[in-house]
């Protein structure tokens, strides 16, 4: 039993989408055929950075079986507006459907072949001759970030490479500082570039029906109003006129939050057609031309006094965002800034960032975009707490918040309320058995073994309360049988809302679960939402079902108490039946509510609203609704190969009332994997010419099943500050656990005195940082 | 392109299936069979979410050419439910450990999981976590962790060694 302690909510209900996944009866993209459907294939470029000198389609279009080969020509004149809502009027860099007269990443699109299958297709889009005139492509940031007017730029129109910026560093108050300080601490750290890679990538059937007139999409998206809304757009046509449908989605984790110029180009060639055109992507294009992420360097201080107190931490930050990020710059910077202090009592923050373009793929959202502020406050709080010959568990507590600092404003602006960093730093290391690991790392290394221990903490934004992802709507309706729908505009990705929801409404409209359906991703039913990301389910869109349960309730207990000849307060209605408290014979059922609301209309009260539905848009009160946690694990690491085998990990979290423990314990394990693998083994690499060489899941690792240890996840329920008491946690293990197991990695290795500077480390990173002077690998 | 005509029994039916020669098993499947729970998650061998059996054996239908089924037995995911439509032992242990969360991966791993199952001689142990992660190593999942999948495996093997399940 949890917090929650309800019928429904709180418990580990199993989930209602299973029999059909499992089944292989799934509703995916790929699964949608309709009659005189064509099928897409891309043609790519090759080269980073070049002019293109000739882009011969004739052949192409001559083969039997393509019915269209599209190129900037034909296509970019007829496009309206590419940006996503959330950013019209933001920074954005030049965007296009194709690539028109020069390329900017391997991967950029050139041209669309459209075919009567798939096969034919493909083979037309290698009819394509493509000649490229080749120039240096712009990588480094550093020197991209210098680069001037007529330089080598990424965005000739836009006169340099530098998407954005974020400068608030103090010097004045950062130079007392530091003049003040026992000690500053100062590391770089680079992060490697990740992929998002959901095992479904993008894919997307688009009709066009002039006679309707009617778009209707099928996607593979987190946010199918969103597709609505860019299509329209891009399309010049009604808002009305288009229906998206989001049916089961094969993971996003912020890669299908808004549509992508290829996107685009699916709906451009079925308004030009008027035939249905599926597009789904292959792996490689995935991986060249879907969105990358992380790819971040930095250097980062932290001023301590000789107790160990925190003083204030700074951080110097450029941020690759390739050359066309999707959603605006795509930049992190502002979410790094304002979460650096973390889950501490860092009275001084100083931050400079430069998100900075690059001959590469587009950053794209990744679970906890903003997770970088994690990677660099949690290594360099390990590396000072060896400084300053503290255990770096000492460290932390003698910094991390205690229940009597809340709330707590950091110093960039958050107020930090309802969390619990020190007893989940406390109960991280009890579950861990942090004493006694140490005592065996102790034994171990006496016989030569080399274990680590790392910890990492967070506090984690979630159910932002403003702007376009503030709201959401519910609308649940009582049929007249008794049965329950429920619409909304979320989609089903993986995070199981089509199962936590009607919990909810099962709760507090006061039904049983079977009796509610929930109907979500179609944009023809559903009221406008901003779908699935941002941490924002639970108590945004849950918020929604809630309060509309609730509401409802209250509804139909003022009917049955007309009918029962009672006083609504003395009514419960559980189960469907809405009883007379304490006299149990005195009830009616939800279908004799119902059949009295929708067949005597004429017998009804007349102050109680007509009807069983309600629709209710809901805001949090609080812009963010805080979770929090802390990870710790352990490593072994051989020093001979460079192997790194994880030997425990374990997470103590905190996201309020638990809705559902198994989806929240799946969620939490989903994204530790996801950060392990950031943290040794994916790197999405480039070569010096800008030429991808992991476009394959035998280049681009990652995890198994083997390379993950058992994750022991512990919970606190500290209710947040909104009515059900829930906060989002959907982001937090990816966003936490690369820090941890590279400090674990640093704990293990402090015998040799290195501090790994870059992430993830392979074993053949490990075994160089151990072996500095050798002149080849093992 | 020269086309093949082959009988291949499918989940215990025979299909007739006429098909280009470069045409993979799991388009086949997918587009000719009308199986889409057979799923592509990377086209070359190395996720294992098109994986089904073929006479018993679990392979990559990505890496498998259609023309050469003629006369073998291929079983998908959906041929592991009952004829009921009720899920089989280890469909049903994935619901019950939520091995599964966008459920894209899932019925490649349901395949290897039922194979890695089948093959282990009767009587045998309970294989140990070592040689369950063994098994699964050749599948990827990007949402769950693995923690669910593992655990569902240990469900489903507990299960069929007391014979409550097969």
């Amino acid at each position: 039993m949890t917090a929650a302690g309800g019928r429904y909510v709180g418990q580990s209900v199993l989930r209602r989408e299973d029999r059909r996944m499992l089944a292989g009866r799934g509703r995916y993209v790929a699964d949608v055929h309709l009659p005189g459907m064509l099928h897409a294939a891309f043609v790519r470029s090759e080269v980073a950075r070049g002019r293109v000198v000739r882009l011969d389609v004739a052949a192409a279009r001559a083969l039997p079986g393509v019915v269209a080969v599209y190129t900037a020509a034909d296509l970019n004149p007829a496009v309206g507006p590419m940006w996503a809502t959330m950013y019209i009027g933001a920074p954005h860099p030049p965007m296009r459907p194709l690539a028109a007269g020069d390329v900017r990443f391997v991967g950029d699109s050139l041209a669309i072949v459209v075919a009567e299958d798939r096969y034919v297709a493909e083979d037309a889009a290698a009819l394509v001759e493509v000649d490229i005139e080749p120039q240096p492509a712009v990588l480094d940031l550093a020197a991209a970030a210098a680069a001037v007017p007529g330089g080598e730029l990424v965005h000739p129109e836009l006169g340099t490479n530098v998407a954005g910026a974020v400068d608030a560093v103090d010097e004045g108050a950062w130079g007392a500082i530091c003049a003040q300080a026992a000690h500053v601490v100062t590391r770089s750290i680079v992060q490697g570039r990740a992929a998002n890679v959901p095992l479904e990538g993008r894919g997307m059937v688009a009709s066009w029906d002039p006679w309707v007139p009617e778009l209707q999409v099928w996607a593979s998206t987190q946010n199918a109003h969103e597709v609505r809304a860019a299509a329209a757009r891009m399309l010049g046509i009604g808002e009305h006129q288009v229906r998206v449908v989001a049916n089961d989605v094969g993971g996003g984790f912020g890669m299908k939050i808004y549509v992508s110029p290829d996107e685009a180009c699916i709906l451009l060639a079925t308004h030009r057609l008027a035939r249905p055109v599926q597009w789904i992507e292959d792996r490689r294009e995935n991986l060249l031309a879907a969105g990358h992420a992380r790819a971040d360097e930095a250097t980062v201080s932290l001023a301590l006094d000789a107790q160990g107190h925190m003083l204030g931490i700074r951080a110097d930050h450029l941020e690759d965002v390739g050359a066309f990020p999707i959603g605006s710059i795509s930049s992190s910077t502002g979410g790094v800034r304002r979460y650096l202090p973390g889950p501490y009592r860092i009275p001084h923050v100083s931050y400079r960032g430069r998100a900075v373009y690059t001959n590469t793929g587009g950053r794209i959202a990744y679970r906890g975009p903003w997770m970088f502020e994690t990677v660099l406050r949690e290594l360099v709080v390990d590396q000072a707490a060896r400084t300053l010959g503290l255990d770096p568990l000492e460290l932390r507590r003698r910094n991390v918040l205690v229940a009597a600092d809340l709330p707590y404003a950091t110093p960039t602006g958050a107020v930090l309320d309802a969390i619990t960093p020190a007893e989940t730093l406390e109960q991280a290391a009890e579950v861990l058995g942090h004493a006694a690991f140490r005592a065996e790392q102790v034994v171990a290394r006496s016989q030569g073994r080399y274990l680590g221990v790392g910890m990492a903490m967070f506090v984690e934004p979630s159910g932002m309360g403003a702007g376009i992802l503030g709201t959401d709507e519910a609308i649940v309706r009582v049929e007249p049988s008794g049965a329950v729908n429920v619409y909304m505009g979320t989609g089903s990705t993986g995070n199981s809302l089509e199962t936590t929801i009607p919990q909810i409404v099962a709760e507090h409209l006061g039904c049983p679960i079977d009796d509610v359906a929930f109907h979500q991703g179609d944009t023809a039913s559903a009221p406008w939402g901003h779908g699935s990301g941002g941490s924002r389910a639970a108590v945004v869109s849950g918020g929604a079902a809630r309060a509309a349960s609730i509401e409802l309730n209250g509804r139909i207990r003022r009917i049955a108490a007309d009918l029962l000849e009672a006083a609504p307060e003395d009514l419960d209605l559980v189960d469907g039946v809405v009883s007379v408290r304490g006299t149990p014979a005195r009830a009616v059922t939800l279908a004799d509510v119902a059949a009295a609301v929708y067949k005597r209309p004429e017998t009804m009260p007349t102050d109680v609203p007509r009807g069983l539905e309600v629709a209710l848009r809901y805001k949090p009160d609080q812009p963010y609704t805080f979770s929090n946690a802390t990870h710790a694990c352990t490593c072994e690491i051989d020093v001979g190969t460079g192997q790194v085998t994880l030997r425990t990990y374990v997470v103590s979290e905190d996201c309020g009332v638990l809705i559902n423990p198994m989806v929240v314990d799946g969620q939490v394990s989903g994204g530790v994997v996801q950060g392990i693998g950031g943290a040794l083994l994916e790197r999405f690499a480039y070569d010096e010419q800008g030429t991808p060489l992991t476009t394959t899941f035998l280049d681009y690792l990652l995890p198994t099943a083997a390379d993950v240890p058992d994750i022991r996840i512990a919970h606190l329920e500290t209710p947040s500050r909104n009515p059900g008491g829930a906060k989002g946690m959907g982001e937090g293990g990816a966003i936490a656990a690369p820090a941890a197991v590279v400090n674990a990695i640093a704990d293990a290795l402090a015998p040799f005195g290195i501090e790994p500077a870059r992430l993830p480390l392979s074993p053949s990173d490990v075994w160089e940082l151990i072996h500095p002077s050798a002149g080849e690998r093992p | 392109m020269a086309e093949h005509d082959i009988i291949v029994t499918v989940n215990g039916e025979r299909r007739r299936l006429r098909v280009e020669s470069r045409r993979t098993l799991a388009d086949a499947l997918r587009d000719d069979l009308g199986l889409t729970g057979t799923h592509l998650g990377c086209e070359h061998g190395a996720c294992g979410a098109c994986t089904v059996l073929i006479d018993d054996e679990p392979q990559r239908s990505c890496l498998v050419f259609a023309a050469q089924l003629g006369g073998h037995r291929v079983t998908t995911v959906e041929g592991l439910c009952g004829p009921d439509g009720s899920l089989g032992a280890v469909q049903e242990a994935f619901r019950q450990c939520h091995g599964l969360q966008c459920g894209f991966c899932t019925p490649g791993f349901v395949v290897t999981v039922s194979a890695f199952l089948a093959e282990r001689p009767p009587g045998l142990s309970v294989p140990d976590d070592d040689e369950i992660r063994d098994a699964l190593s050749g599948n990827l999942c990007r949402c769950t962790g693995y923690q669910g999948i593992i655990a569902a495996v240990r469900h489903a093997a507990a299960a069929s060694s007391d014979g409550a399940g097969g």
